[in-house]
């Protein structure tokens, strides 16, 4: 239409030509969007984030900043090879990196977080099909990757030099410690968060923080932390019966190790857990039951990632086995 | 909040649904207006769900006020009626924003109708009996209901006698008058529960006289305090309670009602009646009594004309057959920002463009939103939040049934309960990632239909 015709136009018609349509429903939750739910992780990680930089200082920030530039730079690059557009407002490569870097120790030397980025945001995520097609948590792929790869970063001796440090952290982690020389740490040290550790994992009150605010948004679904925590703590529970005088009780299972970071973090991964509110938590009763396993029978210390990684694989299954009956079905 | 449940099971709501803004205010204090009958009304021939009528007049033939001008199609289905008096024409054929194309009887109204302004006086007058209904023959109702061309006024456009026949088989003990119009915008309902409660309490009194129920109960949300209490007054002296409902979207959905009223479940692909129930909307209501005690069949209806589109918001008394241009531009037209025209709520409403679609008797409103109503996030990919499974007031899984209609998956969209879904809107409404699941949904349900075709 010229502008000519337009002016011709009766400001009834005039209306009437933008009118368009579509499929109901015609409004939406505007409050809620992919973007707003991952600012709203980024928000809860801040507690998990500061703590680690007080703890580990320029490791932290240097480990936060190099995995997170890895991971939008993989983003971009597998990206334009599937010929899809790029924004770089996709916060959740961002969210990846995070959690990547706070999943691995300060003192990983910078090739390891860029080789676990690439792989995450790579195999883990862009193969699949990009975001929200994959099956498992990509922050996790890279982290395994890399576990394998570099177990010497990444093992045990990954914690242990972190030179001018204070004292605390040129130790080994917690975990370690006690499975070499049943060193019990004090529950405190754990809560604060005081001590050797991957960065984001040291601070059980952190996590907590996070955490809670994650699921009162619901953002996060409460029944997959709720699921791990009470696996672990049921376990745990019947460990401290038969074996009394290991001294590592319940409160140490949860607070030690990557465990709430885990729970709240990693596993709530929507992409990646079961839809319905019953498959959640049997995911997270999974992750919980898998950790324990591997704590209590391997000598392999932290479980978390390979639990996660294990229920990733269990997910399509979860969800088949969990078709909720419509409202009238007996 | 003030509930007013006292001796029934349910809490007063029900699991799942959304609370999207209600945004009645457009509206809400907009007394019913009597829209004048327009020079030619065009009356579709389906109006109900079921056969369509079939016409019984001829072009040229003259026709009174209320007479039929088209008898029912078969046992589920109704007669028209002629909402003026005039002259009929050649027939043309219509579309409705539900996309379907259906011929339609046109008639040129006579001048100087009086017909709407009769038809609210009675509505709204005072001479409602609330005794001697018993003396009713309840068969002689249903019959008279049909007579009337009743169908559901909420939407869903189910002729009416066959819900209020008397059935041995299925007897029904209580029945559950709708007022809870949980879809946003929308308040012709509301005003007709404040401003003609005498005519609901009759019409449910006759209703529940013709299935021998025991129990009457007027539903409604509490958002519409102020019609409670109109309602609550009108039924004084008579067995009718009325139940104040949470405000929730779909309250108005009737499985939902008697779920959040008696707990009880009707069953999948069952009726109200497999639980002893009957379900019917206050304006149905009101048009049996309008049928009943003052002989006037179903010829219109109150629309509301609303939202932020929309220059002078209303509520109109219209004559069915009536186009929605007219019923529009009887509300000063529409504002520059006007972005999409929908028949209904803006949950569960068809949207349209044409604006000499007429007005039916299912269409309970006319949404007007604006551009800012309907912009909408960019889609992304489904991050399995499970949001929608969460208020997903049937219990299904959107997620699954939208991607079985998006690959045409039969057997994926089976496994799921894609027949279950009745398109109330809350997945898509929710849905972060801005997916279209109810389109996708419908798509499936539409591949379905045509592999179930012999
Ligand atoms: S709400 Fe949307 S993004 Fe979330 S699971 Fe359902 S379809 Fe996927
Ligand atoms: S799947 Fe159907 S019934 Fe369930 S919320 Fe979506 S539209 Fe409503």
């Amino acid at each position: 239409m010229t502008k000519k015709e337009k002016d011709k136009l009766t400001a009834f018609e005039k209306a009437t030509c933008k009118i368009n349509v579509a499929s109901s429903p015609h409004l939406a939750d505007s409050a809620m969007t992919t973007r707003s739910m991952m600012i709203d992780v980024l928000i809860s990680l801040l507690p998990v984030i500061l703590v680690s930089v007080y703890v580990f200082h320029w490791y932290a920030v240097k480990q936060l900043l190099i995995c997170i530039a890895s991971c939008l730079a993989a983003e971009a690059l597998f990206t334009r090879m599937r010929n899809k557009p790029f924004s770089l407002l996709d916060y959740s490569a961002v969210i990846t990196g995070v959690i990547i870097a706070l999943s691995i120790p300060g003192t990983a030397p910078w090739f390891v977080s860029v080789i676990a980025s690439f792989v995450g945001i790579g195999i883990g995520k862009s193969v699949f099909g990009g975001i929200g097609m994959n099956i498992f948590n990509p922050a996790m792929v890279g982290r395994a990757f890399v576990m394998i790869a570099f177990a010497g970063y990444m093992g045990a001796s990954g914690y242990q030099n972190a030179g001018s440090l204070v004292d605390a952290i040129t130790q080994a982690t917690p975990m370690d410690l006690f499975k070499q020389s049943g060193v019990v740490p004090s529950l405190s040290v754990l809560f604060w968060g005081v001590t050797n550790g991957s960065l984001g994992e040291t601070s059980a009150i952190a996590c907590i923080i996070g955490g809670v605010y994650l699921c009162i948004r619901r953002t996060a679904s409460w029944e997959i932390p709720l699921g791990v925590i009470l696996t672990v703590a049921v376990l745990g529970g019947i460990q401290n019966i038969v074996s009394p005088d290991s001294g590592w009780t319940v409160l140490h299972h949860l607070f030690g190790g990557a465990l709430l970071f885990g729970a709240f973090f990693i596993a709530t991964d929507p992409v990646t857990s079961p839809l319905t509110p019953k498959g959640k938590f049997i995911f997270g009763a999974g992750v919980g039951a898998i950790i324990m396993l591997l704590r209590l029978f391997s000598g392999y210390p932290e479980g978390v990632m390979f639990a996660v990684l294990l229920m990733n694989a269990l997910t399509p299954l979860i969800n088949r086995w969990n078709v909720p009956k419509p409202l009238g079905e007996y | 909040m003030r509930l007013g449940l006292k001796g029934f099971a349910g809490g007063g709501t029900f699991a799942h649904g959304v609370h999207p803004p209600g945004r009645k205010h457009y509206s809400s204090d907009a007394q019913i207006e009597v829209v004048p009958a327009p020079e030619t009304l065009l009356l579709p021939l389906q109006q109900n769900i079921g056969a369509p009528s079939k016409p019984i007049v001829k072009a040229r033939q003259d026709v009174l006020y209320g007479d039929v001008v088209a008898k029912s199609g078969g046992f589920v289905s109704v007669p028209l009626h002629s909402p003026v008096s005039g002259k009929v024409k050649k027939s043309a054929v219509t579309t409705l924003p539900t996309g379907l194309h259906i011929e339609a009887i046109v008639i040129k109204a006579e001048e100087n109708q009086t017909a709407g302004n009769d038809f609210y006086a009675d509505l709204t007058g005072a001479d409602w009996p609330k005794n001697g209904i018993g003396e009713y023959d309840p068969n002689k109702i249903a019959e008279a209901i049909n007579n009337a061309g009743i169908v559901g006024l909420g939407g869903a456009t189910f002729p009416t006698h066959v819900k209020f026949m008397p059935n041995d088989k299925k007897p029904v003990h209580t029945l559950l008058v709708n007022g809870c119009e949980c879809e946003p915008y929308l308040t012709s309902d509301y005003r007709l529960m404040l401003e003609a409660p005498a005519a609901i309490i009759t019409g449910a009194l006759l209703a529940g006289h013709a299935l021998g129920a025991r129990d009457i109960v007027i539903n409604v949300e509490d958002n519409k305090m102020d019609a409670v209490d109109a309602l609550r007054q009108a039924a004084q002296d008579t067995i009718i309670r009325i139940a104040v409902l949470k405000t929730k979207y779909p309250q108005g959905s009737e499985k939902h009602l008697i779920l959040a009223l008696t707990k009880h479940e009707v069953p999948l692909g069952g009726l109200p009646s497999d639980v002893g129930m009957a379900v019917s909307n206050v304006g149905t209501i009101a048009a049996v009594a309008m049928a009943l005690i003052k002989d006037k069949p179903l010829t219109h209806r109150v629309v509301s004309v609303t939202g932020g589109g929309v220059a002078r918001p209303a509520n109109l008394l219209a004559p069915i057959g009536i186009s929605c241009g007219e019923l529009i531009e009887f509300c000063g037209g529409l504002n520059e920002n006007a972005s999409r025209m929908i028949a209904g709520g803006p949950m569960m409403g068809f949207p349209f463009i044409d604006l000499e679609t007429p007005v039916t008797k299912g269409t309970s409103g006319l949404t007007i939103l604006t551009e800012e109503d309907v912009q909408k996030a960019e889609e992304t990919s489904c991050v399995h939040c499970g949001r929608c499974v969460d208020v997903c007031p049937m219990r299904l899984v959107p997620t699954k049934i939208a991607l079985a209609g998006r690959h045409k998956d039969l057997e994926l969209a089976r496994r799921y309960n894609i027949m279950a879904c009745f398109e109330c809107g809350c997945c898509a409404y929710i849905c972060p990632a801005g997916i279209p699941l109810v389109q996708l949904i419908r798509a499936g349900k539409v591949l379905i239909a045509a592999m179930n075709k012999p």
